[in-house]
């Protein structure tokens, strides 16, 4: 019987209203406005809300576990938790053995410094000692195929050679411990699967991982027990399978809600012209309704539409200018000549600006992640193999031209 | 039992300590174990800090030694003009000896309050030890002063001083400087973290702190009976400490350092239990 290595109990954490991390695009701007607004929020009662609340579990040694859950579940809260970032309002955790925690991807990188300066910096920042980097820089450099450009500042690197970089750091971190939020998102796919071969290789050397994401495929090929975390508490526990399954059912029949605001609400639901949210045909014209109640007129206005996959990945957007709306409920009607996606749960997300949008001065109303989700509940017509199925669900039709036929005609031609 | 088990453990590594996560409780302790564990992160964020001060500078180090030679020219003229007592100092000696710490202490003064705004991404996505980012600013401003201090021993040079037996006290005042500059660099950090009026204010404090040390003026302006009062400022120790130790002239600061030493005591000890009351919610406010 393995050894326990993280024993939770009751463990909570209550954040007064403002503290807390808004969505995430609008992270770093919503918190520093929120904390210029309110400096020291008089102590009333209902300003407090638990990210996390009366958790209890037990991890043993060399299990990977996945944290599945909305976005601000508390999935977040609890790796913050367990790597000290953030102190418990309640409760304890007993945590065995070194932890490294990889919540962001290029942690304490620094553009002036050169690559190499920050395989140094990161990977101290990391947990990492200068013995053991001295040691890893020939893999880490190997790992992010950025040879060539180590000895530039970071600064001129594209995105995408740093994301390889920050990986490659993060990927020979070696704690006993490791705690991983959302990272793999990020990447093209290629460098994503080297990452996750490389985290398979390291669960298998016996360390502990937790490892929150929204891309079940990668919880599935990762983890032997999941956490479904939902409003700061584990709602389901158990073999991976089994709680994604249980978790993808209560998407689908709009069991969760939420809303994310940040400045007036504006988004009440939605649904599909003929009632309902899952769509059984997307061959055919599709029309989305959206019920909306601004508490202002809206003027120049803009409306953001996006759908994103199961794996997080954008698979269809609109943007519509020059909004104008009087303040109030009414509907916003959405026509799409066809919207032919794979079968599947998708999830939509709104945002509403006034006055402009997000990059000529309009002001955000509200992002919202519709509920319930959208379901696709249409007949699979794409590759019959899931990893060549694409985002896309369109008919097709093979035939094949006779040969001779066309060879005469080419011959005729000729002729 | 407990012990025995962890020996068997096969992924841990070293001795893998059992970590215990709770709330916050009412006492601190001062973290000088779990400091000594993260030692190689401080000298990774001291090497940070001066490699980026120096990059993208035209002449790099040259400022830190700039700095404090036109600020001793400007202030020697007006020293002249005004017929300020240098205490039988040549006037740039006189200034330059006090300009020598006073660089030093504003400069890591300003840099440590800012240490843990600067972070704020780096505390929010990993563990360290808060302390590790004032205390490496204070530490990182060490160059300059090296820089700084390598014209000094030019100046001395050419004004035919020699360095005396008082000398050897220097290392001693050059500590005194650097735990004003980390005790009031821990309240002020940590003030910055909540407040962000705070770093709009430090340079103003500096500009007063500036006057009430004795570096335009020598301490003797003071009269004797207040001159213990004087002390609790302790940067006037220690400016009076690095005039005495550089160039062996006058009395060394004995009550005046006294009353500095203990101040400064007191500034840390309250500056790291007020730091650590702030360390524990830190990533949630910053």
């Amino acid at each position: 019987m393995p050894e326990t290595v993280i024993h939770v109990e009751g463990l909570g954490k209550r954040y007064r209203v403002g503290e807390r991390e808004r969505y995430l695009a609008l992270r770093d701007v919503m918190a520093r406005a929120l904390t210029a607004l309110f400096p020291r929020e008089p102590r009333l009662p209902r300003d407090y809300l638990w990210a996390l609340r009366d958790v209890s579990f037990d991890i043993p040694q060399g299990e990977v576990v996945g944290l599945i859950g909305r976005n601000g579940a508390g999935k977040t809260t609890l790796l913050k938790l367990l790597s000290r970032i953030t102190r418990p309002t309640a409760g304890f955790a007993e945590v065995h053995g070194r932890v490294g925690s990889l919540l962001e991807v290029g942690t304490g990188f620094h553009p002036e410094l050169t690559g190499r300066e920050n395989i140094y910096l990161s990977g101290a920042i990391l947990g990492m000692s200068k013995r053991e980097i001295d040691q890893k820089q020939d893999a880490i450099v190997d790992f992010s195929g950025v040879e060539r450009y180590l000895d530039t500042p970071l600064k001129h690197f594209s995105t995408g050679m740093q994301m390889r970089l920050a990986f490659a750091v993060a990927a020979h971190l070696e704690p006993e411990i490791l705690l991983v939020d959302e990272v793999l998102a990020v990447g093209d796919l290629e460098f994503q699967k080297k990452c996750l071969g490389k985290m398979q290789e390291v669960s298998k050397s016996g360390r502990t991982i937790v490892f929150v994401s929204h891309q079940m495929n990668q919880i599935r090929r990762l983890c032997e027990r999941v956490f479904w975390i939902d409003a700061g508490q584990i709602r389901e526990q158990g073999p991976t399978g089994q709680v994604i399954a249980a978790y993808e059912n209560a998407l689908m029949s709009g069991a969760e809600q939420g809303r994310n605001l940040a400045g007036a609400p504006v988004f009440l639901g939605w649904e599909l012209a003929g009632g309902g949210t899952i769509l059984r045909d997307g061959l055919n014209q599709v029309t989305l309704h959206f019920m909306v109640s601004p508490n202002e007129d809206v003027r120049r206005g803009h409306f953001g539409l996006h759908i994103y996959n199961d794996s997080s990945v954008l698979v269809a957007s609109w943007g519509f200018e020059e909004v104008s709306l009087e303040r109030g409920t009414q509907q916003l009607r959405v026509t799409l000549p066809y919207l032919p996606l794979r079968p599947g749960s998708y999830s939509i997300l709104c945002s509403m600006f006034n006055g402009g949008n997000n990059l000529t001065g309009g002001r955000l109303l509200e992002v919202w992640n519709a509920v319930p989700f959208l379901a696709v509940d249409t007949l699979p017509r794409s590759h019959q193999q899931d990893r060549w199925a694409g985002v896309f669900d369109i008919p097709a039709e093979l035939s094949v031209a006779s040969g001779g036929e066309s060879r005469k005609e080419a011959r005729e031609q000729h002729a | 039992m407990s012990g025995a088990t962890a020996m068997v453990e096969p992924a841990a590594g070293a001795n893998a300590p059992t970590m215990r996560i709770a709330p916050p409780g009412r006492w601190w302790a001062l973290p000088l174990g779990e400091m000594w564990s993260y030692r190689e992160l401080l000298y990774f964020f001291v090497w940070r800090d001066i490699k980026i001060r120096y990059k993208q500078t035209a002449i790099g180090a040259a400022w830190a030694v700039l700095q404090p030679f036109l600020t001793m020219l400007v202030f020697s003229l007006f020293g002249k003009l005004a017929h300020i007592s240098s205490e039988g100092l040549a006037y740039p000696i006189f200034y330059y000896s006090a300009l020598l710490p006073w660089m030093y202490f504003a400069g890591a003064l300003q840099n440590s309050t800012n240490s843990i705004v600067e972070n704020q991404r780096l505390i929010t996505k990993v563990y360290f030890p808060r302390l590790a980012l004032p205390l490496s600013s204070v530490l990182s401003g060490l160059v300059d002063f090296a820089f700084s201090f390598l014209m000094f021993v030019a100046m001395m040079v050419y004004y035919g001083i020699r360095p005396t037996a008082s000398a050897l006290w220097l290392p001693a005042f050059l500590v005194l400087a650097i735990l004003t500059a980390l005790g009031m660099g821990l309240w002020l950090s940590a003030m910055n973290a909540i407040y962000r009026d705070v770093r709009y204010a430090v340079p103003f404090l500096v500009q007063f702190w500036m006057f009430a040390s004795p570096l335009a003026y020598p301490s003797s302006l003071v009269p004797e009976r207040w001159r213990w009062l004087y002390g609790l400022n302790p940067m006037a120790g220690v400016i009076e400490g690095f005039r005495w130790s550089l160039t062996g002239h006058g009395d060394p600061p004995g009550r005046l350092m006294l009353v500095s030493v203990s101040v400064v005591f007191v500034m840390l000890i309250t500056g790291v239990a007020y730091f650590q009351k702030m360390e524990s919610t830190v990533a949630d406010v910053v």
